[in-house]
């Protein structure tokens, strides 16, 4: 069943690029962004190609097809699929190939789907369009693979619109439709990134079943190692579109050789150090908060403590209401019933209701560093208006403090103070996001899945930065992520939610040992893990789990 | 407080991608040069009419509404495009009626877009009631059509410049509320917008120095639309006689004085048509180059 066995080595190359070179426009200038790779694969192999963002992963995915981004051109190298040079082919030619015996599968299955049309029109479109297989055939094929792909009512799903089906199911119809024609190649760019742990696991297990039973090649893309561990036969590890290193999945977990993929290994290691509740007064209190919008209920009877120089981690997957409750904290959403204290006092359910100083003492940073600072505001003017607005600073006074703060983020000011966020990367934008945070010297901060839009060392250094800073200020941290790996490295304590209800909250010793609330348990078995064999192992000692719940239900 | 050590490492895991740095006149120039021949030509005619209407007195051989000949003079001689009917030179009222009907079209635009675009943010930016109010009221105001509102209202209030102006600058603040609303709430709904609520700013600042500046492409293209529909409005309101009234010179009045000439087979009164209409689609080359710029479309596709 699994596709790390070496049984497919023998078979022949379906695809081979050779020397590849590619240009994107910046401006007026080309600059290259992959510059010169062989990627080699066999009919039924799984090729894993694993970088932080910029590596050039994706590009060189959409490379398979012959086809390159607008603003983008292949400069040079040969592509050949199955015999077939596509360098030289003609655009007639290469759109034969695109999406019948080549298909991609996209990150996000929501922005990839047409939502004026219902699933199972755009799963026939392709096969229609070029002509292979009548629509009612089709139709039938899409229905049996629906079913291979355990979706639920298989029969009818397809005569949904893709907001009628949930996010996973989203992401499986879209795989289903990828294997619409019988493709020989499979790109997936990224295809569980946008989804919760408890979903993700079912999607790579329906993936692999489907490019094993079909013999299909596949080029499997992603920037998170647990999950190119359990998909891949090969890895190739990829940084600023060279190639760092490449070998059998087995051999390069277990014996990475260059630098770089060593760092990339490392990554995850990091933990804080425990700290101690030292004031017996909460710094935050939710107390029995219920809260909707309009009359559709998302929060019931929460309540949870947040302690100086501490760290709460918040989970639980999207739609469980952790968002929601930071916005009840912050003023944003007033609570129907309960309400929040600050320090042994109770805060307005409002924010326009808050004085400056009650908005001043909880900051918030936010998950999408691009949205979260104004892209026309100099990173001077960023920073320096909550210390204006809050604490009157200006002139000479002002400029030092920005300074200070920059340098506290470990950002060089001379270099920064001037720009603009589009001349900073993710992370830096995220310190500045931090720093615009720290201006207003609160005594708790918000962080709202800081890290989630981050690669994975850029990650684990803004968790580090974070974890300086509670012990030089002694901050209170509210931690909300989906990530369990994070709140390993951070928490002092978990409250895991579900459905706008805790499900279990405690210390992290305590939520991470056994015995574990059902759901604690499900959330904490789905976090993929290094081992090669991890996703056989789960699935194995789920389906027992799931034959002796029903033996005892018989 | 932090070694420089913690600096090189922040940055050599999260690389940063040398930035050009190139602003101010640098980059308008720069990009002056590589924009399409249209958008030069439709730059070079707008600043050959502002300089027009700029030195007007300067360049005229007489007084604006000074009777210097005969009615009707042909064109040559001491009149170089002749008379009009009323023996006022034609050269020079064309002149004046530059600065007229550009000035006066200038000062509704931005009229409208000051009403407009800071309803139209406030709309976005406050929701609920007050959207609802601002927008209600837009509604009813452009049900009935623009310009036989607007000749309605001319006749209530009289026909004076400030009169005209206010009611073509609201008339026409509905389109630019429309536009600054729609663009302003995608702005409204980012983080760096609630993050300035939560912070506790006014709702001044959150207009001006959060959202104004993130719409201000989509609202400066549109200002060149705007204009142009204003002039043709001034225009065609001073042709039916409710706009700018004698003797000012004005370049839909001078159509409507000389419409006699057009039966004799003379073409000196579409020389004030012709001077509209080159306006008008100078000011679109240049539009269109900038939404062209702002809109990030690429010419391959």
């Amino acid at each position: 069943m699994s596709t790390n066995g070496k049984n497919n080595t023998g078979n022949e190359v379906l695809l081979e690029m050779r020397g590849l070179w590619i240009e994107g426009q910046v401006e007026d200038d080309w600059q290259e962004i992959v510059k010169g790779i062989d990627v080699t694969l066999r009919r039924g192999e799984v090729l894993g190609l694993i970088g932080e963002s910029g590596a050039g992963k994706s590009t060189i995915g959409l490379a398979a097809m012959a086809f390159a981004r607008p603003g983008c051109r292949i400069s040079g190298g040969t592509i050949v699929f199955d015999g077939v040079d596509l360098m030289a082919a003609s655009e007639y030619k290469k759109r034969s190939v695109r999406g019948v015996r080549i298909a991609y599968v996209a990150q996000s299955a929501a922005a990839a789907f047409n939502p004026a049309h219902q699933l199972i029109d755009q799963f026939v479109e392709s096969p229609v369009q070029h002509g292979i297989k009548s629509r009612s055939v089709a139709e039938a094929d899409a229905k049996d693979l629906y079913k291979q792909l355990l979706l639920p009512d298989p029969d009818n799903i397809g005569y949904r619109y893709p907001h009628q089906v949930s996010g996973g199911q989203l992401q499986r119809a879209m795989t289903a439709m990828a294997m619409a024609c019988q493709p020989d190649l499979i790109v997936f760019d990224e295809p569980t990134t946008a989804l919760d742990v408890t979903t993700q696991i079912e999607v790579l297990a329906t993936i692999r079943d489907i490019v094993d039973q079909f013999n299909t090649g596949a080029i499997y893309i992603t920037h998170d190692l647990a999950v190119v561990a359990q998909m891949a036969d090969r890895i190739m590890v990829l940084r600023y579109g060279e190639l760092v290193e490449e070998a059998d999945t087995r051999t390069i977990m277990s014996d990475p050789r260059a630098d770089y993929t060593k760092t990339l290994w490392a990554v995850r290691s990091f933990r804080k150090t425990a700290a101690q509740q030292q004031d017996p007064t909460p710094l935050v209190t939710v107390d029995h908060v219920t809260a909707a919008y309009g009359d559709i209920p998302v929060l019931h009877d929460i309540s949870f403590e947040i302690h100086a120089g501490l760290t709460v981690a918040v989970v639980g997957e999207s739609g469980s209401g952790k968002s929601t409750a930071a916005r009840v904290i912050t003023g944003l959403l007033p609570p129907k019933e309960g309400r929040v204290l600050f320090r042994d006092e109770e805060l307005p359910g409002n924010y326009w209701k808050r004085s400056k100083d009650q908005l001043r003492h909880a900051q918030m940073i936010y998950q999408m560093p691009d949205t979260a600072i104004n892209p026309r505001q100099r990173i001077r003017d960023i920073i320096g208006r909550p210390l204006t607005f809050y604490l009157g600073l200006r002139g000479k006074e002002l400029d030092q403090r920005i300074r200070a703060l920059l340098e506290m983020i470990e950002l060089d000011p001379s270099q920064f103070i001037e720009r603009y966020p589009a001349e900073l990367s993710g992370g830096q934008k995220q310190r500045i996001c931090i720093a615009r945070a720290l201006a207003a010297e609160p005594d708790f901060i918000i962080c709202d899945e800081v890290t989630s839009a981050l690669d994975q060392l850029v990650a684990e250094e803004i968790l580090k930065l974070l974890d300086r800073l509670q012990q030089e200020l002694n901050l209170g941290y509210m931690f909300i992520t989906h990530d369990l790996a994070t709140v390993r490295a951070i928490a002092d304590e978990v409250v895991v939610m579900l459905q706008g209800e805790i499900v279990e909250q405690g210390s992290k010793d305590e939520i991470f040992t056994p015995p574990h609330h059902e759901y604690t348990e499900l959330l904490l078995s789905s976090v993929p893990e290094m081992d090669p064999d991890w996703l056989d192992r789960v699935l194995q000692q789920r389906k027992e789990k799931d034959v002796k719940a029903s033996a005892q239900m018989s | 407080m932090n070694e420089p050590a913690d600096i090189d490492q922040a940055q050599t895991a999260d690389a940063l991608p040398p930035a050009r740095r190139e602003r101010g006149w640098d980059a308008v120039w720069r990009e002056l040069k590589k924009a399409p021949w249209t958008a030069k030509l439709g730059l070079v005619l707008i600043l050959g009419y502002v300089f027009v209407a700029v030195f007007a007195p300067v360049l005229t051989p007489y007084g604006e509404s000074e009777i210097v000949g005969r009615q009707f003079e042909p064109w040559g001689g001491q009149f170089l495009l002749g008379t009009d009917n009323l023996g006022r030179d034609m050269v020079t009222r064309l002149i004046y009626g530059a600065r007229n009907t550009i000035g006066i079209a200038f000062l509704t635009t931005c009229l409208a877009f000051l009403i407009g675009g800071v309803g139209g943010i406030l709309a976005a930016v406050l929701g609920r009631w007050m959207d609802q109010l601002l927008s209600r009221v837009v509604d009813i105001l452009m049900a009935i059509p623009q310009l036989i509102f607007a000749l309605l209202l001319l006749t209530i209030f009289g026909t004076s410049i400030p009169v005209l102006i206010i009611i073509i600058a609201v008339l026409d603040s509905t389109r630019v509320f429309r536009l600054a609303r729609a663009v302003g709430a995608n702005v409204a709904v980012m983080d760096f917008v609630e993050a300035a609520r939560v912070r506790g700013e006014g709702i001044g600042w959150i207009t001006i120095r959060e959202v104004l500046p993130n719409i201000m492409a989509p609202l400066s293209a549109e200002f060149g639309l705007r204009f142009c529909f204003v002039f043709l409005t001034i225009a065609a309101l001073s042709f039916l006689g409710l706009g700018i009234q004698p003797p000012t010179a004005d370049w839909g009045s001078m159509v409507r004085d000389n419409a006699t000439l057009i039966t004799y087979g003379d073409i000196t009164p579409l020389l004030p048509a012709a001077a509209i209409a080159m306006l008008t689609i100078a000011v679109n080359f240049v539009v269109d180059w900038f939404l062209h710029k702002t809109s990030g479309l690429r010419d391959e596709y």
